[in-house]
């Protein structure tokens, strides 16, 4: 059974792969959400027998074949459903399904063959995921690993007839290459480590360990995991492909760019709990790592005008919150805050995506303002969404961003606490910024070129100077014009989604506000060595009123209850703050904004600029590496250097007319001339070492 | 010591055998005749590979000097496979190219004796005489397309600088013999490790110069430089047998040497291969990046993957022996389908290899372009395809040797590497392009020929333990 829920999306993509381009839409859309809706109603039978087990003894194990054997060393293709991957198999094929409906009535416009395609890279896409989170070994998790790379390509770069689309496809491929360089690295290492790949075998072994006080090969393996980690999951130094994926349809960004497969890199160190314990070096930099990231993005999402790299950003920013949580070793609070994240971030995405489908194809939100009325579904879920990722009391972000700020203040790390609630004062108010520019205020987007729109008001006030885009022409309706709202398979996934982003926090109710954090107890087990699964203190009550802490209940629990308590009010106080700043700020007193970008134009223009990484980037890896392949090694070594060693700098300057001369005419005289001189080489170590 | 049987050498019988009744065929046919020439050859290829099979676990000899241990014969199948899929594409192309159907499969029967004989050989005179069998048979089907200009300077290029490597193999087994006074690798072995001779100048300048004519024929760097223009003059279903084939064979021979009369020196040879692997990988990698005609492109892939082999041989491990086969098998199918694939979608006037020449080919030949991109995904290693499972095979050899840096490096050349293969990809799928010179009709034969490869690359990509086990069973007979 377990295996249907990844083969189910696998069969989908089959059939629309060989046939879409034939069917009809109805078909191809149905097929494919059809059996992801299946893979959903497996999943959550799995999950609830799973349920059933006693705690220390979750596991269901399925073996398809042995898929390797050399030596002593065997390996399974298997999968494994335990409490981790039964959150993320219910998150996958949960919201998952969700956007798959969402794209029937997004992608209609689609010609049939576009629209098969489209959907068959989707379900080959939630094989691979299902097919990560499942896996057993690491061999198996890597398969899916760099499926969903390939899959999160192919989507990225759908509408390859844009430039921007296949440079962004280009630069999400081979970013992800460096990362997935690092986790090939790492797994080659566990292998001599361990002689396994095998989850359980490896978490048993390390745990057997010492725990690693100064550097060695558990840190190192687990420093290249998450380096491998830094590319999925788009952190510091790799995030840089993600803000560019928002090139892909809006339905990718928020199941593939928010949901899914940017947590990978957090699943795969809570798969791996047991030997990132023992590397507490690693651990400090997965946290240091992840808090950077959260508040450097986060400032970055303060500025932006594109309504998706607004949220690209910010997912940026809140997966950096995850690996904070990891890093703490709270790989629980990590987990919460993927399943929430993945919640609220799909919602925003898919009302970004109403939002530009109902301003046809307008994504700069300096354009837009006022579509409160106009598009009353897509307002209201957006809103539900911002609360809750701005961390208000009550939905589902406040749960899981207090734990994790929580865990790293009992961790003693003050700094990146702040850090955290700084990130937390940022996410509220760049949210904002972006519901008040959206959706309140004027309506702009029938603003003409010359910049007065019909309620006279000059766009002065907008955040950024940027000519270029104000001149070009505005979309052709004007405000008489009524836009549709979102069409029903929408509207469906929005409402679920923001449901789902109010209630999704109270499977972790912490103990503090007399809940029982079941998530947390759940998880527990999952990130020990299943040998010795501790017994868990909960009892099965949900405990879903904001109740006082019940007394007496755990000594260690109540001990921080009051710094729990406190700690949560001042990041109730800073998501208000936010909120309230964003408010008065976009829509009060809108000529601040403005001013203070003139003020602060150099750090406006920093933050512009995204710090400029990509130009660091551009000018300091990749450029060399082109001149390298080109000019160093192929022209220059390849073709002229035996010939060319004597007077090689003279060959370097003149060119390429040169180069075409040698390859024309003393080929064969250099190439036997490279051999001669390479097994001079030889021959002279031989005699003279 | 000299046995008369002639079993071991049944498998080269039948093949060679096939050559001369294929020759015959042609003298005979008529001169608009069609004979079916080509199925002749395939008889003789499955005759061959039936004897192989036939005479598993045997450890048959004939003469002292050709052994039909249970390497050599694995390395057989991957020759017959090699064999056979050419001969399916060929069927198409040398028709559409006006190939006279006669010689050109004589030759290619020919030139596949002598690589079973590179990995049966024991001897190092007769390993020579496999090398410059096979040799001669390559350089003529490099330049069978005589009015081509191209393809007539790569064959005069690679003939030219084939002999200049062949002469320091030569020299090489000459060092040698002075040294142990045989050319058998037996006696070599046990001369070797006798007396330690691993100082002794003479032994080590026989070695160094048996590697430079290994390498050569496995185009490793610095000796590498024949085999892009020899790879882009040839006809892409030659290229694809040569850039297979032929390596195999040579792989087969510079390991038999290397791992078993020559094992006691390996702390001599192995930092001298290990600089050249790595050479190779990067080399290969890097400036394939910089290509724009896929044949070439294609060509300092196979330089790259010649890399890889060789970190299997300075593994020297029993997983790196046994990486080595399967990293063989692996490439054989993965390669020949992709050169299959060019050479299908070549004219008579244009061999259309250029990058440019696959925009959207997903839209005019789905079935081309997905087959293409399996081969691709092969070649740099994607999982679940052959490709992954034979790079993985060899780099855990070469960590579990200790040679973490080799390991690093492949793992860096493998990961750039896919950065090629996905730009054809990328071309097939998301690029579109109208006027585009249309290939004949693909014939059935063909078509199998690619299926059969694909089913190839993903039976050992998914299950690969059948295949793994029998190159373990392989190498435990010899070394």
């Amino acid at each position: 059974m377990l295996a249907l829920i990844p083969l189910l999306p696998f069969a989908g993509f089959l059939v629309n792969a060989t046939m879409g381009r034939r069917l009809p839409k109805t078909v191809t859309g149905g097929l494919a959400s059809a059996v992801m809706v299946v893979s959903f109603l497996i999943a959550v039978t799995q999950v609830w027998a799973l349920a059933a087990m006693p705690p220390e003894s979750r596991q269901v194990n399925q073996v398809l074949f042995t898929w390797i054997t050399a030596g002593d060393f065997s390996l399974d293709l298997a999968f494994r459903l335990d409490a981790l991957s039964a959150v993320m198999i219910l998150v996958i094929t949960g919201i998952g399904s969700l956007i798959h409906i969402y794209s029937t009535a997004y992608m209609s416009h689609e010609t049939d063959a576009d629209f098969g395609r489209f959907f068959s890279y989707l379900n080959l896409f939630c094989f691979f995921m299902l097919m990560l989170v499942l896996g057993s070994n690491v061999l198996v998790m890597f398969v899916g690993w760099e499926g969903v790379g390939l899959c999160s390509y192919l989507l990225i770069g759908f509408y390859y007839e844009k430039q921007a689309a296949a440079d962004a496809a280009k630069k999400a491929f081979v970013v992800n290459r460096i990362g997935d360089f690092a986790f090939i690295l790492g797994a080659l290492l566990l292998v001599v480590t361990f002689n396994s790949l095998d989850f359980t075998t490896i978490a048993l072994a390390a745990k057997a360990m010492p725990v690693e006080v100064t550097f060695g090969t558990l840190s190192l393996i687990t420093l290249l995991l998450f380096v491998g980690a830094t590319g999925k999951s788009a952190q510091i130094p790799l995030y840089v492909w993600l803000p560019d994926a928002m090139e892909g349809p809006t339905p990718v960004s928020a199941l593939i760019h928010a949901a899914t497969m940017v947590t990978a890199g957090v699943y795969m160190i809570g798969r791996n709990a047991v030997l990132f314990e023992h590397a507490p070096i690693t651990l400090g930099i997965v946290a240091v790592v992840g808090a950077a990231t959260a508040l450097m993005a986060g400032t970055i999402g303060l500025v932006q005008n594109d309504i998706k790299r607004v949220l690209a950003y910010s997912t940026v920013s809140q997966l950096g919150y995850m690996f904070l949580a990891m890093g703490m070793g709270a790989f629980g609070a990590g987990i919460f805050h993927l399943m929430t994240h993945a919640f609220f971030k799909a919602c925003l995405f898919l009302g970004s995506g109403a939002v530009i489908h109902a301003l046809h194809g307008e994504q700069d939100i300096r354009k837009m303002g006022g579509l409160k009325k106009h598009i009353p579904v897509t307002y209201w879920t957006f809103v539900i969404a911002s609360v809750a990722i701005a961390g208000v009391p009550g939905l589902a972000g406040f749960f899981s961003k207090d734990e994790i700020l929580f865990e790293t203040f009992l961790h003693g790390h003050q700094i990146l606490w702040g850090v955290g609630v700084l990130t937390s004062l940022l996410t509220a108010t760049y949210m904002f910024r972006l519901v008040h520019l959206t959706f309140h205020g004027d309506e702009r987007f029938g603003a003409v070129a010359d910049g007065h729109d019909a309620h006279g008001h000059a766009p002065q006030h907008l955040s950024t100077p940027a000519p270029e885009h104000l001149s070009t022409p505005a979309p052709q309706h004007s405000h008489g014009v009524h836009l549709h709202d979102a069409p029903a398979p929408m509207a469906f996934a929005l409402i679920v989604l923001a449901i789902g982003s109010i209630l999704a926090g109270y499977v972790g109710v912490p103990h503090a506000l007399g809940g029982h954090n079941n998530l947390g107890a759940w998880l527990e087990p999952a990130f020990q060595a299943t040998n010795c699964g501790q017994p868990v203190a909960t009892g099965e009550l949900a405990g879903i009123a904001l109740e006082d802490c019940l007394p007496g209940e755990e000594a260690g629990v109540e001990d921080h209850a009051a710094l729990e308590l406190s700690l949560m009010a001042v990041s109730s106080l800073v998501a208000f703050a936010g909120i309230g700043l964003a408010s008065f700020l976009w829509l009060k007193r809108k000529d601040i904004p403005a001013q203070m970008a003139t003020q602060f134009a150099g750090v406006h223009k920093l933050l512009l600029n995204k710090y400029y990484v990509d130009e660091v980037y551009d000018a300091t890896i990749v450029q060399p590496i082109k001149v390298v392949s080109q000019e160093g090694l192929w022209r220059g070594f390849d073709v002229k250097i035996v010939d060319g060693a004597v007077n090689g700098a003279g060959y370097f300057v003149s060119g390429v007319s040169i180069v075409l001369r040698l390859l024309q005419n003393g080929s064969v005289k250099t190439y036997a001339a490279s051999i001669f001189a390479g097994a001079v080489v030889i021959l002279a170590f031989y005699l003279w070492r | 010591m000299i046995s008369s049987s002639f079993d071991a050498i049944i498998p080269m019988l039948c093949v060679a055998l096939a050559g001369l009744v294929v020759l015959l065929a042609e003298a005979f046919r008529g001169r608009d005749e069609k004979m079916p020439i080509g199925g002749l050859a395939i008889i003789g290829l499955v005759g061959a590979g039936a004897a192989s099979i036939l005479l598993w676990n045997r450890n048959a000899t004939s003469f002292g000097v050709v052994t039909a241990d249970n390497f050599s014969l694995f390395v057989n199948l991957v020759l017959i496979g090699v064999g056979i899929l050419t001969v399916m594409f060929s069927s198409q192309t040398i028709e559409r190219d006006g190939i006279p159907a006669g010689e050109y499969y004589a030759v290619m029967l020919f030139g596949i004796v002598g690589m079973m004989l590179m990995g049966q050989a024991t001897d190092l005179l007769v390993i020579f005489l496999a090398l410059e069998t096979m040799s001669l048979a390559v350089y003529v089907l490099t330049g069978i397309r005589r009015e081509q200009q191209q393809s007539t300077e790569a064959a005069f290029k690679y003939f030219l600088l084939g002999a200049f490597a062949s002469s320091f193999f030569l020299y090489g087994v000459a060092f040698l013999y002075g040294v142990t006074g045989s050319t058998s690798l037996d006696r070599i072995g046990t001369v070797i490790a006798a007396q330690s001779m691993s100082g002794n100048p003479m032994i080590l300048l026989g070695v160094g110069l048996l590697i430079v004519g290994f390498a050569f024929k496995v185009a490793a760097v610095p000796f590498h430089m024949w085999s892009p223009d020899a790879y882009e003059g040839a006809p892409a279903v030659v290229t694809g047998f040569m850039s297979t084939g032929v390596k195999a064979a040579a792989v087969a021979a510079f390991v038999r040497v290397f791992l078993s009369s020559l094992e006691p020196m390996i702390t001599d040879w192995a930092p001298v291969l290990w600089l050249i692997a790595a050479a190779t990988m990067v080399l290969g990698t890097v400036v394939g990046v910089a290509q724009t005609s896929l044949k070439r492109m294609l060509a300092y892939s196979s330089i790259a993957h010649g890399g890889y082999l060789l970190a299997g041989l300075v593994a020297g491990n029993d997983v790196g022996k046994a990486a080595i086969l399967f990293y063989l098998a692996a490439y054989a199918l993965t390669n020949l389908g992709a050169f299959g694939v060019i050479a299908l979608l070549g004219t008579r006037e244009r061999a259309n290899d250029d990058l440019r020449d696959y925009a959207g080919l997903f839209k005019s030949h789905p079935a081309l372009a997905v087959l293409m991109t399996f081969f691709l995904l092969s070649l740099g290693g994607f999982p679940p395809t052959a490709g992954f499972i034979a790079k993985w095979y060899v780099f855990s050899a070469a960590i579990g040797s200790g040679y973490y840096g080799l390991a690093i490096i492949g793992v860096l050349s493998s990961v750039v590497s896919v950065f090629f293969y996905l730009r054809i990809v990328v071309m097939m799928f998301m690029t579109d392009r109208d006027a585009r010179p249309v290939p004949a009709p693909i014939t059935t034969v063909a078509y199998a020929g690619l299926v059969l490869s694909l089913a190839g690359v993903l039976y050992l990509g998914v299950l690969p333990t059948a295949v793994i086990d029998f190159a373990q069973a392989s190498i435990s007979t010899i070394f």
